[in-house]
């Protein structure tokens, strides 16, 4: 710690950081924009001046810029004098001189970092009296808007969106006042997190294309505070409304979790909420097809249907905990299965058994940007845990890092860094099933079956503990096993990667083994899992029954009643098996969002909330339980699918009458594993002072008016008995506990930066802790070597191995149905071998003809994969390969040119 | 007079050939240095005094000093040659590259040789077509007398090096925007610190000299320093490429002892003022340098007595402004170039030079009110040394700053007669 | 005008050779636009999308490169480019007169090709020969001292 004076008055300060950070860390305003927490310095915007003294007698000093001076122990400085404050508005009057002032149309506007850094700065009457330069903007694709000329030429969406997250197609062109930040030409952006330019962007240059189409001013917006639900990573999100529907997502500052950004399907994947296909109100099939009905009479003929007969639960890893556990506890353990087949439930419970072990580190998203090398093992991590993605990237560089350390150069001058770096990657191994985009920032990449990328695992497990049991391998991938087992005995802290996502159970094992291993060698190994939804380790956290033992169970005497929980059977196996599991049952009530293929065959459908309308508690792949709230109360019966289970629960249940907290206490009571999620969140009596936390910012405008077409006297705003929080605008306007941050603000502050206010130190935790709380930190049990080593694979002939490709927009089935989203949907496919593909004499494009659950699809050849011989890959989780249970055999045709 | 850098270039447009370049006795400084420390090479060099003639006048000996030396330092190194010459009105690199290549080169293999870089470029700028094939030549013919690759005049020291030619931009002037155009990249300048000699080209440590500094450095080395010292007239050493252009009567270079006053160069050697030109003010070392007048005849062209007369050396052409050109249009086409070379990367002088500019093009076009004089001064405040990110926009503002003051009158008037009082109908 | 502005074999090669010489290919950027140009006197859009596979970069890296830099032309220009220096000295010595007679002569302003697509028109920062402005530069040719009857004398030698 390093003593610090800012205008006469001492402040503490870490020497690690620049002066930029350290005022901003004690409270201080001082503008910025080039500058970004999580991209550190590079001096360019000349906003942050600030005047330093060589010692106590310098009077005059210098004028310097914050962001490029490191924090000393006695450095002087001043941000009140004049020629620092003079400086700071003259500039801001040089950016604005090409800026076109049009606040009032621009989506940026109140919460614009560049109106706020200019009140802030106290520039106000322009002097420059000639024209400005003007651009051209682009089509930039569904999610992103472009209007450049705004651009104040910060060059943080380049360095985010290159520099930081990889992209390929934005950059900067020409020179001097004629600076564009665009595409080459216009064009989708491909980078999947293109959308945290909205919020990276300090002007409205780069603005969310899907909160245009229904825009609404950022105090206009009643928010939540949420888990995004399109990925088992857990990201922490806000989400807004305004005239029931959900206009946008923001990220949510977690430094544990997401950090400052979100991916985007995460962001634009919301849209499904406000479909046309929403189910709103109860509804009951009748002649064959189904009717929408009061919600009293639903209640009422449910519990009598339901009245004294066997009851078969059928649970979700997208509800939350709440109401899988509500379910189970009406139909009973014995009768409660996790909607999720046995292929995959199994590799959930393992990945639970290993983290739970406590045996090493399993980090939270955020620390994997600490490791300096890297082993992933089959998991494709950009389309199936996107964010983690992003920050594999950002460990890729420690390992360089070092050196401009070496040199003395501070770790937040970025440029110079970038430099000494240059493209130099650390140590980073992925072993996949096919070529991955990660693959460009790898040393080295190793394609094969799942059963050999074991293998390849079990065989660096050996090669740190040579008492692991050999695998004989190819001298290639022997090689590669000993360097990879180099590498991250060298590192100072190696990550192990894997998931769930090839359905590979050796492939989870391996994993284990070698974070085992390096552990046992006193490594600070990590090890980090890929769940596959969101609440997938929650869900089998309180079920141990698969979907297959449910189709087992026959309905003996044709009276049971099945209750399906959030969740489209027919995304999870195949059409047959769901096809004669339903038809055992004469009464089938659905709990569900959207209209699918599973509420077709119900008798009743209730409208469960989504994120939108629910609140609960998810568990993402580290065991980190978090809460997310509903963000409104909606015009219609849709709402927590925990709320309904009372509902239609017999009256009397000992769970159909009590509050929220008491289905948590109760959970906790069945499983004391799950403590921790009581104090996810401060109980729904929290107050600050006497007052609860507001979901819309104090200067919300229109409630008297919004609904004059119906009625002109005010409605009273919906209470919140579930939460600390309010429907309304009045209430505690300070900085709330993190869990239930419903928005950012802060006096002068109206951007998404106002987070700086809400941060112990800029860029690190929340005040009170981030939230959110890790279930399995203690060291649970004694978990041994995974011995068992898979065989070879062996190609066929005539017959090949498909395996799943996912992809980040659709592969998830509700995220794809929004419409954004749905614009960036692949094309269906079969990705082929190259060698295959010649000698069964097929080339890119050609048709071939595969049996999916009994039908016949035709599908285009793609090559240049990176399969593997005697392996084809079929797209998850289209609308075409819908329910089909990976992996399996399969053969093809060549369907001759029409 | 000696003039060491100078002498030997003929005047018929072609170059010393290697053999002729032996025959004056080129060469042998390096071999000379090649049997000396590498320290000692740069403590040679630091005595002398000599400057970087690029336009900032800092010690050479001491920039080389900075890089690290030895066995654990980051490899390989880099010495690079300042070639761009893009400063309005200098033209003095040109005279070395085109009719003396070899003196250049061995002043950067002894550089090289002193921070015992492994590899060197000549960056040039895109228009020195001739320049372009006297170094290829002449590299060429390093290579194949030894004195470039492997063992270089039998010593074990090895260096390769080669040529890279400009695609336009003032920028790449700048040694840290030089070294991001070599990379291949936008020549944005770099945040110093780090310096060059820590993290310079591809990260490495790395020197930039200019051409002129480096065809000093076989001379002294083959002279020593003390007869370095002696050949200026004052005590910062050695001779000085100075030129004049405008309306003088004979326009041109020569090497003149460093620190001969103003008034020689322009008298004596420029030749005065043409007929029916009277003397208006000049721009002492290139367009980025502040006005001197009348009253400064009697200044020592030296780095110290030029900036205790308010201006700067720079690069030592002199830009003669006469009483028939408007010093308005002047300083307007100086920032419109400016403002046209910005590299856009820090806001004063992306925003603040075309704004400027677009004041002084009101001025000049009649258009001008009072308060674009305030405008032009704030202007000159606010992109004031420290304030931007290079040197560029503070540089653009000394003819702007020394204009405003020994001009005001002709500004004045032209805001007052609504024209250019220089303009003919 | 030379619309077909493929990468060829020929091109192909020369950039490759280049790369050899850096650490990285992507540092080959500037120089491989400089080949490109030299064979095609401009970078046309399908120039730059195919360097970029060469050096294994991104189109839109490389034409962040290629507009930041005044002389690589991303718009045709014609047979032989003229550039007018208009820096201080050469302003100074009269530069609007040999300005307005080319344009004039020419029928173009700055920046455009004559109909015959024989000449280009552009202004150039100070050409480094301020001693003897005004100057020009036609292709690889310096012009210096120029007059308005030098400059007929000039331009019949580039067809
Ligand atoms: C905008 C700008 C342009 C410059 N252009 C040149 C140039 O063309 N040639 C040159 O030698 N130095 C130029 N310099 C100075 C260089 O940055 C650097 O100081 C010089 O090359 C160092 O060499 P020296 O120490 O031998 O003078 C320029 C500086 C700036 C700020
Ligand atoms: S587009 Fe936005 S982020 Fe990019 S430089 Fe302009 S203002 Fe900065
Ligand atoms: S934030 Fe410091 S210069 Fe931009």
């Amino acid at each position: 710690m390093a003593k610090i004076i800012i205008d006469n008055k001492e402040y503490e300060s870490d020497e690690s950081k620049n002066l930029l950070e350290a005022c901003l860390s004690l409270g201080l305003d001082l503008p910025y924009f080039c500058w970004h927490p999580e991209l550190d310095s590079i001096g360019a915007c000349r906003q942050c001046a600030v005047i330093k003294y060589k010692d106590e007698d310098d009077t005059k000093g210098k004028l310097v810029m914050a962001c490029l001076e490191p924090v000393t122990d006695k450095v002087r400085i001043s941000l009140e004098v004049d020629e620092a404050k003079q400086f700071r508005a003259d500039n801001i009057e040089a950016l604005m001189i090409n800026h076109p002032h049009d606040c009032p149309v621009c989506d940026e506007g109140g919460e614009c970092h560049l109106q706020d850094m200019t009140v802030m700065s106290g520039h106000n009457y322009r002097r420059y009296r000639f024209k400005k330069r003007t651009h051209t903007n682009q089509y930039l694709g569904p999610f992103i808007n472009h209007e450049m000329n705004r651009c104040i030429q910060c060059y943080r969406c380049v360095r985010f969106y290159k520099d930081y997250a990889g992209g390929k197609d934005l950059d900067v062109f020409g020179a001097h006042d004629d600076i564009y930040f665009g595409r080459h030409e216009p064009g989708t952006l491909e980078n999947e997190f293109s959308g945290n330019l909205v919020e990276i962007c300090p002007t409205g240059v780069f603005t969310d294309k899907t909160l245009k189409k229904h825009y609404t001013r950022k105090w206009d917006l009643t928010n939540a505070p949420s888990v995004c639900h399109n990925c088992g990573l857990g990201c922490n999100i806000i989400a807004s409304e305004r005239y029931g529907g959900i206009r946008r997502i923001l990220s949510r500052y977690n430094g544990d979790v997401n950090g400052y950004f979100l991916c985007d399907r995460g962001r634009f994947g919301y849209e499904y909420v406000n479909s046309k296909k929403r189910i709103q109100f109860p509804f009951k099939k009748q002649n064959n097809s189904l009717v929408q009905i009061e919600k009293k009479q639903a209640i009422q003929e449910i519990r009598k249907v339901a009245e004294g007969k066997k009851l078969i639960g059928i649970g979700s890893p997208k509800a939350s905990l709440e109401s899988n556990f509500l379910l189970r506890q009406w139909v009973g353990a014995k009768n409660f299965y996790a909607g999720i087949p046995e292929t995959e439930g199994k590799l959930i419970q393992k990945v639970i058994e290993i983290v739970k072990s406590g045996k090493v580190n399993v980090p939270s998203l955020n620390e994997v940007k600490s490791y300096d090398a890297v082993f992933i093992l089959g998991e494709d991590v950009t389309n199936t845990a996107p964010m983690l993605a992003l920050n594999l990237r950002q460990a890729v560089r420690n390992t360089p890092k070092e050196q401009a350390a070496g040199l003395n150069i501070p770790v937040w001058n970025d440029a110079a860094v970038r430099e000494v770096v240059q493209g130099n990657t650390g140590p980073f191994y992925i072993a996949a099933a096919q070529a991955t985009k990660l693959d460009e920032v790898a040393t080295q990449t190793y394609r094969a079956h799942p059963d050999d990328v074991a293998r390849l695992g079990q065989a660096v497990a050996h090669a740190i503990n040579p008492e692991l049991p050999e695998t004989d391998c190819s001298k290639e991938a022997g090689k590669l096993a000993e360097s990879i087992a180099g590498a991250l005995l060298d590192a100072k802290k190696p990550l192990i990667v894997a998931g769930t996502s090839l359905y590979s159970r050796a492939i989870i094992e391996a994993a284990a083994n070698i974070a085992f291993a390096l552990k046992e060698k006193e490594k600070d190994a990590g090890l980090f899992y890929v769940a596959p939804e969101v609440n997938s380790v929650g869900l089998f956290l309180i079920s141990d029954k698969f979907l297959d033992q449910a189709f087992e169970n026959v309905n003996q005497n044709d009276d049971a009643v099945l209750i399906v929980l959030e969740n489209d059977l027919y995304r999870r196996t195949d059409k047959n098996s769901v096809d004669n599991f339903l038809q055992d049952y004469n009464d089938i009530i659905v709990l569900a969002y959207l209209e699918n293929a599973t509420t077709q065959h119900a008798t009743y459908v209730l409208p469960a909330g989504t994120f939108a309308e629910a609140d609960g508690t998810v568990i993402n792949n580290e065991g980190r339980a978090q809460r997310f709230y509903q963000v409104h109360v909606p015009e219609n019966d849709v709402e927590s699918s925990w709320k309904w289970l009372q509902e239609i629960m017999p009256v009397g249940t000992a769970e159909s009458t009590i509050h929220f907290e008491n289905i948590v206490y109760n959970l906790v009571k069945t499983f004391p594993d799950l403590e921790g999620i009581q104090s996810v969140a401060p109980p729904a009596d929290y107050r600050k002072g006497t007052q609860k936390i507001p979901r819309e910012p104090h200067r919300y405008t229109g409630r008297t008016a919004m609904h004059t077409n119906i009625n002109v006297s005010e409605p009273k705003p919906p209470e919140d008995t579930d939460s600390a929080l309010s429907f309304t605008m009045e209430g505690y306007s300070g900085i709330p506990t993190a869990a239930i941050t419903p928005f950012y603000w802060s006096p002068g502050w109206n951007s998404a930066q106002a987070i700086n206010k809400y941060q112990i130190e800029v860029g690190g935790e929340l005040h009170g802790g981030n939230s959110g709380v890790r279930l399995f930190d203690k060291k649970n049990s004694n978990i041994g070597y995974f011995k068992n080593i898979t065989k070879t694979f062996s190609p066929q002939k005539g017959e090949w191995y498909a395996l799943p490709l996912y992809h980040i927009f659709g592969s998830d089935e509700l995220s794809a149905q929004s419409p954004a989203v749905n614009e960036r949907l692949p094309k269906p496919y079969i990705a082929l071998n190259n060698s295959d593909a010649w000698e069964a004499g097929v080339k890119e494009g050609d048709l071939l003809g595969i049996v999916l659950q009994g039908e016949t699809l035709k599908l285009p050849v793609k090559l240049n994969t990176g399969l593997t011989k005697g392996t084809i890959g079929l797209p998850k989780g289209l609308k075409e390969t819908v329910g089909t249970r990976f992996p399996f055999w399969i053969t093809f045709k060549k369907i001759k040119d029409e | 007079m000696e003039k060491p850098l100078t002498q030997h270039i003929k005047n018929d447009n072609t170059w010393l050939s290697l053999k002729d370049y032996e025959k004056t006795g080129g060469y042998q400084a390096l071999r000379k240095a090649l049997k000396l420390n590498p320290e000692d090479v740069t403590k040679e060099v630091k005595e002398s005094g000599l400057k970087g003639r690029g336009g900032a006048g800092f010690s050479t000996g001491m920039k080389w000093g900075f890089v690290p030396l030895g066995e654990d330092v980051p490899t390989p190194k880099y010495f690079v040659v300042n070639g761009d010459e893009m400063e309005p009105g200098s033209f003095k690199d040109r005279l070395l590259l085109e009719g003396n290549p070899h003196q250049l080169l061995e002043g950067m293999i002894i550089g090289a040789y002193a921070i015992q870089a492994q590899f060197a470029y000549v960056f040039l700028r895109w228009a020195y077509h001739q320049a372009a094939r006297a170094i290829t030549r002449a590299i060429e013919e390093a290579y194949e007398a030894g004195y470039l690759g492997k063992n270089i005049a039998g010593s074990d020291f090895q260096l390769d090096a080669s040529l890279h030619v400009s695609v336009g931009r003032y920028m790449c002037g700048e040694e840290t925007g030089l070294l991001n155009a070599l990379e291949g990249k936008r020549a944005n300048p770099r945040s110093k610190p780090p310096f060059p000699g820590v993290s310079g080209l591809f990260g490495k440590p790395t020197v930039v000299n200019n051409v002129e500094t480096l065809c000093n450095v076989p001379h002294i080395i083959a002279n020593g320093a003390g007869w370095f010292k002696s050949l200026s007239k004052t005590d910062e050493g050695g001779t000085k490429i100075y030129g004049a252009s405008g309306r003088v009567k004979k326009p041109g270079l020569w090497e003149l002892p460093l620190g001969v006053s103003l008034r020689e160069i322009l008298q004596e050697h420029a030749g005065g003022m043409q007929d029916d030109f009277q003397f208006k003010g000049v721009l002492p070392g290139g367009g980025s340098t502040d006005f001197l007048t009348g009253d400064h005849m009697d200044v020592t062209m030296d780095y110290a007595g030029v900036g205790k007369a308010g201006s700067r050396l720079g690069t030592g052409t002199l830009i003669v402004l006469d009483d028939k050109t408007c010093p308005v249009g002047m300083v307007l086409n100086l920032e419109r170039f400016f403002a046209q070379e910005s590299c856009g990367w820090c806001t004063p002088c992306r925003e603040g030079l075309p704004w400027t500019a677009k004041t002084l093009e009101a001025i000049e076009n009649g258009k001008g009110e009072m308060k674009d004089l305030d405008i032009l001064n704030f202007q000159t405040r606010y992109m004031s040394p420290g304030n931007t990110y290079c040197a560029l926009a503070p540089g653009a503002m000394e003819p702007l700053q020394s204009a405003l003051k020994y001009f005001k009158e002709d500004f004045e008037k032209h805001i007052h007669e609504h024209k250019c009082p220089w303009k003919k109908e | 005008m030379t619309t077909q502005n493929n990468i060829s074999e020929e091109i192909k090669k020369e950039i490759e050779e280049i790369y050899q010489h850096f650490p990285q290919k992507s540092a080959a950027c500037i120089e491989g636009l400089k080949v490109i140009q030299k064979h095609h006197r401009w970078v046309s859009d399908e120039a730059v999308k195919e360097l970029a596979q060469i050096l294994e970069m991104s189109p839109d890296a490389i034409d962040s490169v290629a507009t930041f830099y005044s002389l690589i032309f991303r718009k045709p220009v014609g047979r032989h480019v003229i550039l007018v220096c208009d820096s201080v000295s050469c302003w100074m010595m009269d530069y609007e007169k040999i300005a307005g007679y080319l344009k004039n002569k020419l029928s173009i302003d700055f920046g455009e090709t004559t109909k015959d697509d024989r000449f280009t028109l552009l202004t150039i920062p100070c050409l480094g020969t301020c001693d003897r402005a005004p100057a020009m530069m036609v292709d690889e040719d310096l012009h210096r001292d120029l007059t308005t009857d030098k400059i007929d004398e000039i331009l019949k030698n580039y067809e």
